[in-house]
């Protein structure tokens, strides 16, 4: 009990030096740090405490991948792919190729036929899966004859579940390049589960663009404008964004927004419009040049997400691969639009499923309370240890702070996010590193009653105290870590605190008091325990 | 300098006489408590629920809720809910989700927005789909559910089975009077709350495990005592500890019922209630438990070897 190895105080010594030097960065004022960030050496770490949206503000989306619409393009795909392998290989059905919920269904006028085609049927879709580890492929492609000469190919539960994992990561890919665009300090992109995507930004102050920016799916089309005496058949009628009223429009693609190499706003120098320059690719840029050039004098729609921007009419060949779109817009829109467009389309429609803004007055406000309730909370405590334990009281306070310095530390070091329930976490761990100095002092009281010595009632308490800490952190322990791994945001935020302060506790309250106490008595030497 | 103390020294207070009154009490409490969850249910939150929650504060001067109410009104038919919150110019708007879907909820609070933006700063905009919220619902029970179950291993694997029972049958007893208390109170129950029930879970295991430590080291000592008389020892020799931490904990979760904020307001009071349960039902439940499990003192097994007692405390303190 008497003897501390100096290792064991030098290293405990160091670790709060350590932790001090962690936390100082995140307790300067900002201008404060940037003036010292200049002068200390760039390999000293000056990370701060990363706060969670519900403190500093900010948006929280969650977006979902909508498995009917990436289902819908499937069948689509799948129709014209059928249509397609028909005609090439000859094989006359009667009826066309119908789509049904999950696939497409078609009549061979010739039942024998099926063998010839089945085979060549599926190989329609990729197999699913399994290729890069070994194992069995799945296909992705469900063929069979349901009898009469009725082929049916459908698509599995498997490949749509794998398109939509793809689509979820293609949309990231677009997410982030629009997110980027805003210019907001580290937004966080990420995905959730199967078919959710989540979205953070910390600070931004207008989510009905952030929400307008992520929801829009942005596929641009330039379609020809239908004339009256086309087919009906050829053309749909599309809703305008700036007059009421339906636009006939060919339903043949001339050019996509895919074949866009880059799009900036811009002003119109004549009419000084808000508008957007784009460029497209080299197969775009003569794709439009061959267009515009066979269709002078016709309007030509731009068709974004089912929808007409506008309908300018073309007055010459447009070649070198370059255009505007004007369509009324004010100078935002046209920003957005641009951000909209360089970044691409995304693959399916995204539904915001939920979402959490913070204001900022809010996020500040709430880190005062926390602060406030932190700061009377510990003191609370503080006051009632000394109170109650005097000089071993203020062992325990002493190894108290250390302890709190420990959490920080290691919240910033891990770049754990701090939150609002993370704060409660850390006045629960308050308590419960209190709980063990207390358990160890009552059982050093215990054994100096029961006739013990000093220093044999002050070994007999630490030893004895230690396996029931042990038992009762462990307990908390699996609890937070369980936490942790199935809760998310808050909660979890909650649980890394929780369990930083469990471990810790262990050092603090029980090594570092013991080492004080040991050092007291060597100095003191008492005749009396002050418990 | 006098020393505070507020738990009398050397107590010898019959507790075990008192499981003929603390059993039939809890088991009307815990009937009560899941009599009120079933018949008023909790005040879930939009977590659990799905909805709109909407934080604003006036600009100028203070919220006119009555004024809010009729403009809401006009904007939807759904369940709307207006109430002051907090200071003054605060004011808390929920909704329902609508029938039309998550669609609907981004248009009631484009329309919110429009119609309040001028006279109100939103401080806080919550929208949670149906389906998102019934997620959160599984996964928080199964976050119950999975950590008794491991405590339950861990005790099983450090105690006798008794033990571990007994520390369980607390547990769920905690936990439902929690699950009285939010139904009972209306406090918003929603993800944190699910922190701080587990929370609660983490504490009463935290009061049974110090209290059972000292009874498995009693036995070893008092061999020949009867397990009730055994218990009542062990019990008062942790009172002072028990009563000193449920205090130190109390304040510092008076401090965040005061100070914290709103926000977190239903979590720091349940946490109150959570220590008190948890600390009655770890001295008045658990312990009398292991008696009506039949625990028999250690005088009819053979004794722990010394070597199986060190082997049990790992990393026990040692002078270097």
């Amino acid at each position: 009990m008497l003897r501390f190895a100096t290792w064991k105080v030098v290293s405990i010594l160091s670790a709060t030096l350590l932790a001090v030097l962690v936390i100082a960065p995140s307790l300067l004022s900002p201008g404060a740090r940037a003036a010292l960030e200049a002068h200390v050496p760039s390999w000293l770490p000056m990370r701060t405490i990363v706060l969670g949206l519900d403190l500093q503000g900010g948006s929280h989306v969650l977006l979902e991948v909508d498995a009917a619409s990436v289902l819908k393009t499937e069948v689509q795909n799948l129709r014209d792919d059928t249509r397609r392998l028909l005609r090439e290989q000859k094989i006359p059905i009667s009826g066309g190729v119908a789509m049904l919920q999950k696939g497409v269904q078609f009549h061979l006028l010739d039942a024998a036929d099926g063998q010839k085609i089945m085979p060549k049927l599926s190989q329609l879709a990729q197999p699913i899966g399994g290729t890069l580890l070994g194992g069995t492929a799945a296909p992705g492609l469900d063929v069979k004859d349901t009898g009469n000469g009725t082929l049916q190919l459908l698509v599995t539960d498997d490949a749509l579940h794998d398109k939509v994992r793809h689509a979820v990561d293609q949309s990231i890919e677009v997410l982030r390049r629009r997110v980027d665009a805003l210019g907001t300090t580290e937004p966080n992109i990420q995905r959730q589960g199967d078919d959710r995507i989540l979205v953070e930004v910390p600070g931004l102050q207008n989510p009905e663009k952030l929400k307008q920016i992520l929801g829009t799916t942005a596929k641009l089309e330039f379609r020809l404008v239908g004339q009256p005496n086309e087919d009906p058949n050829d053309v749909e009628q599309l809703d305008q964004t700036e007059e009421p009223g339906k636009i006939p429009v060919e339903k043949q693609v001339m050019v996509q927004g895919e074949d866009l190499t880059d799009a900036q706003p811009g002003f119109d120098p004549q009419t000084g419009e808000a508008i957007v320059d784009f460029r497209f690719n080299i197969r775009g840029g003569e794709r439009f040049g061959e267009v515009t050039s066979a269709n002078v004098g016709r309007p030509f729609a731009i068709v974004l997400d089912g929808k007409v921007i506008s309908a300018p009419v073309i007055r010459g060949p447009i070649t070198g691969g370059s255009g505007q779109i004007s369509g009324h817009f004010t100078t935002e829109a046209a920003n957005n639009l641009a951000i909209l467009l360089r970044a691409g389309a995304l693959p399916a429609k995204l539904t915001i499923v939920e979402e959490r803004t913070v204001g900022p007055g809010l996020g500040q406000d709430s880190i005062d309370a926390g602060k406030r309730a932190a700061f009377v909370g510990a003191a609370l405590v503080l006051g009632y240890m000394l109170i109650t334990y005097g000089t071993f009281g203020i062992f325990a306070n002493i190894a108290l702070i250390v302890h709190i310095a420990f959490i920080f530390a290691g919240l910033i070091l891990l770049g754990a996010t701090l939150t609002l329930p993370g704060i409660a976490g850390i006045v629960l761990t308050i308590g419960m590193a209190v709980d063990s100095n207390v358990l160890i002092y009552e059982r050093i009281r215990e054994e100096a009653h029961a006739g013990r010595s000093i220093v044999s009632a002050l070994d007999a308490g630490f030893k004895r105290a230690f396996a029931t800490i042990v038992d009762s952190n462990v307990t908390m322990f699996v609890a937070a870590a369980i936490l942790y791994f199935l809760g998310t945001g808050p909660v979890r935020g909650f649980a890394v605190s929780l369990a930083l302060g469990i471990l810790t506790t262990i050092v603090t309250a029980v090594t570092m008091t013991r080492m004080m106490i040991a050092l007291w008595y060597q100095y003191k030497r008492p005749t009396k325990l002050p418990i | 300098m006098k020393l505070l103390r507020l738990a009398p020294e050397n107590t010898k207070f019959p507790f075990m006489r008192f499981r003929r009154v603390s059993y039939p009490f809890s088991a009307f409490m815990s009937i009560v408590s899941v009599a009120l969850f079933l018949t008023f249910g909790m005040n879930f939150g939009i977590d659990f629920s799905g909805g709109t929650l909407m934080e604003l504060r006036a600009k100028t001067g203070a919220a006119d809720i009555s004024a809010i109410r009729t403009e809401m009104r006009k904007l939807t038919s759904g369940d709307i809910e207006v109430q002051g919150f907090g200071s003054p110019s605060d004011v808390l708007l929920r909704f329902g989700v609508p029938k039309e879907g998550a669609a609907a909820q981004e248009q009631t609070v484009a329309a919110v927005k429009n119609a309040l933006g001028n006279q109100y700063d939103f401080r806080r905009v919550e929208v949670v789909g149906p389906r998102v919220s019934g997620e959160l619902v599984q996964s928080g029970t199964l976050g119950v559910v999975i950590s008794i179950i491991a405590v339950l291993c861990y005790l099983w694997f450090r105690f006798e089975w008794q033990f571990a029972v007994g520390a369980i049958i607390a547990t769920m007893h905690d936990l439902l009077l929690t699950v009285g208390f939010f139904s009972l109170t209306r406090l918003e129950f929603n993800t944190t709350s699910i922190a701080a029930i587990l929370t609660i879970v983490g504490y009463s295991l935290n009061e049974t495990v110090v209290v059972l430590d000292r009874i498995r080291e009693m036995r070893k000592k008092y061999r020949k005592m009867p397990t009730d008389q055994l218990i009542d020892l062990s019990v008062n020799a942790v009172l002072p500890r028990t009563i000193m931490t449920a205090t130190t904990v109390f304040l510092a979760l008076l401090s965040l019922v005061i100070f914290g904020g709103e926000v977190i307001r239903s979590f720091s009071l349940a946490m109150i209630w959570g220590i008190c349960v948890a600390t009655y039902s770890s001295v008045f439940i658990c312990s009398p438990m292991l008696i009506y499990l039949g625990l028999r003192n250690v005088s009819a097994e053979p004794a722990p070897t010394g070597a199986k007692d060190s082997k049990a405390r790992p990393g026990a303190v040692k002078t270097a």
